[in-house]
């Protein structure tokens, strides 16, 4: 039946659907017709060449041309080719792509990909970072690793985000890969520094660490001296400057020295400038380096070591990514200086320091493609960026203080001012107490190649401060203009004319977020119909109903997630969705803070999903069905 | 919603805050903060060691660091915020892990204006890196690490290690502050003989010491080990920790 597919377009990680698992074989038998097929019961074991079945040869040929295939939505393509196809593209996939946990088991995918050497898993949707969603809502590591430990003994890489992943399955992770090479973790937590010690120490081909915003408890396990003591390690990239636990700084000394591959090394706080200067010194190769704190307490002199890390950072040719500053010393900005024309990336989105002195860092960086700052920055320091900046990519703009001011440091004049001199942007992030509609749509036409526009006006229904009207112009004019836009966040006093236009113009956009946005249930209509390769959708605290959420039907299993959260849907109509598509899990979650009516949902979540409801959802989620 | 602010200025400060501040107790706001740790239970061990020279300016500086607490919490807030803004959860999406940096970050720059009072003012100063030592006791299965520069006093000190070591009590009484009198030899001695437990402390020297022969600064400074032993066989320090006490007060 083939119903299911058509209408479908291509995106991620879609299975084929039920009717060709039958066809699935992880051995290796061909059906050859007739042609050379040996019996059992010949005698002696003349060798007679045997001319392999025309089959085979298509099989063989598309194996070996199939390997070079990288992308995950080109082998999704050729997947869907026939039976064959399917067949040895399952067998030459070696990067397997989950991007929702539970859209699939662990099980079908390990016995339709067999081959697999890295693995990516994605968990919890976005909007859990920001609290919207209970603790222990699921997305737990133990099931995937359990499989795989069995399935891909040869595995070398894990990514995972916005997981939850416990010791024990960092343990088990180590003990069943001997090739294993690559731990990513992203947004996750669940897990302590007892469980890094492990993996240290056992992960004897271990090139890259990275813990990335991840919640990592401390429960005092000197992980860092875990690392095999003696012989060269193969360390590339070590990332840890999440993990708030002390460091010892001999042994991670001596495991920097160890380490003659390494460029990437992002600090903790709990390391000093003092210890910085000797880890950079052992490692001058570096290119990517996380200052941790960059604070020196213990200055008889302020700055004493400032023309030690100077020198140091000298030394470092390669440098181009630079990070950290978390507890950052004014005294010891000078000491940056001489590398900043080599820096392509900069995260200066933890430093507490006067928009001077940031403007002083950025006058020297004339090659930066990535920046991230704090909106203490200020216009003037948006101005400087644009005038010096001239490669910039992207920028992200975090508040410092979230409550904020009515006026708020940065405005839409950083914002025209960046439009105007860095015409090269991809991707901004930047946030804002108000916007003007002149300075969007001043973007919008400025910087032709953007793909990932998301402005976030903190102050609740903002309207244009200037022209008093809705921000839709602004943001219609940036789907009009930005052919390339695939991710836009909205935010401000917006109409449903805003909605109208995103669905009118947003035909490239994959990832949607809506919050406090949009007049009835026209405005979500306008989206669902009119983009076509929307993947994930977000919504919170906006007045869109069931009436709106049953004009998606077409499409939601297109999708990977629909979040809507403190809307107008009711349980009956949530029902109602489960009901048109049986393949869709649909999550009722049950929230204090969402604070909504008895008869109104608080969080819908709902995903596509081969298995149908999960078992491990808490007592707060209802899945409907 | 005052508390609830405090509340969350306190989670996102983990360093600098003085717990005691939001601790439930049966004392009246703004009683000394001695009465409200004795009223949530038990002692590790020996509370504080201290000189009785020091007393006075201890009790001093305890208590002025106590209403600098105060006045952080309070300098944190924005007072005049409408409270819609503050009740929206999850708005501005910012991630916990940024929020709580720079949290942390706020806290610590008004702790350095703080400090730069405190120093001319002479008082003791303490900074934003960690001063991380470990510790043990003799009898306990695990190692635990302290970061010297979260505390201001002795007390202080004492209160975060009977919270680790919890299952380690202490009978007896050591006078109203629960204070090691070193001019008293013989009280001393007492507690040397006994089978309570006593810190003692690695110092930069390579020397064991008896925790509390120095005003905090110096200890902090100079402290790279924490061990908690009886007190009997912390005997055989005594004498060394007298020595070190002439040496410094002559």
């Amino acid at each position: 039946m083939r119903k299911d597919r058509t209408g479908i377009s291509q995106d991620d990680d879609r299975s084929p659907p039920a009717d060709l698992r039958g066809a699935e074989s992880s051995n290796k038998t061909r059906n050859c017709c007739g042609v050379g097929s040996v019996s059992g019961s010949t005698g002696p074991i003349s060798m007679e060449f045997q001319a392999p079945c025309p089959d085979q040869v298509l099989e063989n040929v598309l194996e070996n041309v199939l390997q070079f295939l990288s992308s995950r939505r080109d082998r999704n393509a050729a997947s869907l080719v026939c039976k064959s196809w399917w067949r040895v593209e399952a067998l030459t996939r070696s990067d397997l792509y989950i991007g929702n946990c539970y859209s699939v088991s662990p099980r079908r995918a390990m016995s339709r990909f067999s081959r697999v050497q890295s693995v990516s898993i994605k968990g919890r949707p976005r909007f859990a970072d920001f609290n919207l969603m209970p603790i222990d809502w699921g997305a737990h590591f133990t099931p995937w690793v359990t499989a795989m430990a069995s399935a891909y003994p040869w595995l070398e890489k894990v990514y995972l985000k916005r997981m939850s992943v416990t010791d024990d399955d960092l343990a088990l992770l180590a003990e069943s890969f001997p090739s294993f090479k690559e731990l990513v973790i992203v947004c996750c937590d669940g897990f302590s520094t007892s469980g890094l010690a492990i993996v240290a120490s056992d992960c004897r081909q271990l090139k890259v660490l990275d813990l990335i915003e991840s919640e990592v408890t401390d429960d005092d396990v000197d992980w860092i001296a875990c690392f095999p003591e003696s012989g060269a390690t193969c360390l590339e990239s070590l990332i840890f400057d999440c993990v708030e636990c002390s460091i010892n700084f001999d042994a991670l000394e001596s495991l920097v020295v160890r380490s003659p591959s390494l460029k990437k090394l992002r600090l903790n706080c709990n390391v000093s400038i003092g210890q910085l200067c000797r880890l950079i010194v052992r490692a001058p190769q570096l290119t990517h380096l996380g200052t941790g704190s960059y604070s020196s307490p213990d200055d008889a002199v302020p700055g004493e070591h400032a023309s030690d890390l100077q020198s140091a950072l000298s030394a470092c040719k390669s440098l181009v990514c630079l990070s950290g500053f978390k507890e950052m010393l004014p005294d010891y900005l000078p000491a940056i200086y001489p590398v900043c024309a080599n820096l392509t990336s900069l995260n200066f989105s933890y430093a507490n320091i006067h928009s001077d002195q940031i403007i002083s860092v950025i006058f020297h960086c004339h090659n930066l493609q990535v920046l991230w700052v704090l909106d203490s920055i200020r216009d003037e320091g948006l101005q400087a960026v644009a005038s010096t900046c001239k490669d910039l990519r992207e920028l992200r703009v975090f508040p410092l203080d979230a409550r904020g001011d009515n006026e708020g440091p940065v405005s839409d004049v950083g914002l025209q001012a960046i439009s105007e001199g860095c015409r090269k942007l991809r991707s901004i992030l930047y946030f804002c107490q108000h916007m003007t509609n002149a300075a969007v749509i001043a973007m919008s036409r400025n910087c032709p190649d953007l793909e990932v526009f998301r402005l976030c006006i903190i102050a609740l229904h903002s309207p244009d401060h200037v022209t008093g009207k809705p921000m839709d112009e602004g943001f219609g004019a940036i789907v009009m203009n930005c052919k390339k836009l695939t991710r836009l966040a909205v935010s401000g006093l917006l109409t449903d004319r805003a909605f109208g236009y995103i669905g009118k113009y947003g035909k490239l956009l994959r990832t949607l977020s809506v919050a406090f946005a949009g007049d009835s249930d026209m405005g979500l209509k306008y989206v669902l119909e009119g983009c076509p390769r929307l993947q994930k959708l977000e919504i919170r605290d906006s007045p869109f109903g069931d009436a709106a959420l049953h004009s998606g039907l077409h499409h939601y299993y297109n999708m990977r997630f629909l979040w809507m959260s403190s809307c107008r849907l009711s349980p009956k109509g949530c029902q109602e969705i489960v009901r048109a598509l049986p393949r869709l899990v649909v999550e009722v979650i049950k929230h204090d803070v969402a604070v909504c009516p008895d008869d109104t949902v608080d969080i819908l979540y709902m995903y596509r999903s081969l298995e149908g409801p999960r078992d491990d959802a808490p007592k707060v989620v209802t899945i409907l069905q | 919603m005052e508390v609830c602010r405090k509340m969350v200025n306190m989670l996102g400060a983990e360093r600098d805050l003085n717990f005691k501040e939001t601790e439930l107790c049966l004392g009246l706001p703004g009683s000394e903060p001695e009465v409200i740790i004795k009223a949530t239970g038990k002692r590790g061990f020996l509370e504080t060691v201290d000189l009785k020279l020091n007393l006075q300016s201890k009790e001093e500086s305890m208590l002025t660091n106590a209403s600098k607490e105060k006045n952080l919490l309070t300098s944190t807030k924005d007072p005049a915020k409408p409270l819609a803004k503050a009740q929206v959860v999850g708005w501005p999406p910012v991630r916990s892990y940024r929020k709580n940096m720079m949290a942390q970050n706020n806290n610590n720059n008004n702790n350095k204006s703080e400090l730069e009072r405190d120093q001319k003012a002479g008082g003791s100063s303490s900074s934003a890196a960690a001063a991380l030592v470990k510790v043990c006791m003799d009898g306990a299965p695990y190692l635990r690490k302290v970061d010297l520069k979260m505390y201001k006093s002795y007390q202080e000190l004492s209160d975060a290690l009977a919270k680790m070591f919890s299952s380690f009590t202490m009978d007896g009484n050591y006078g109203a502050q629960g204070m090691i009198d070193f001019m008293n030899e013989s009280k001393l001695m007492d507690l040397l003989n006994s089978s309570e437990y006593v810190p003692t402390y690695e110092d930069k020297d390579g020397d064991w010491m008896l925790v509390g022969d120095v005003p905090w600064q110096m200890f902090v400074d100079s402290c790279k080990r924490l061990r908690i032993m009886k007190g009997s066989e912390a005997i055989g320090l005594a004498p060394r920790a007298m020595e070190k006490y002439c040496k410094n007060h002559s």
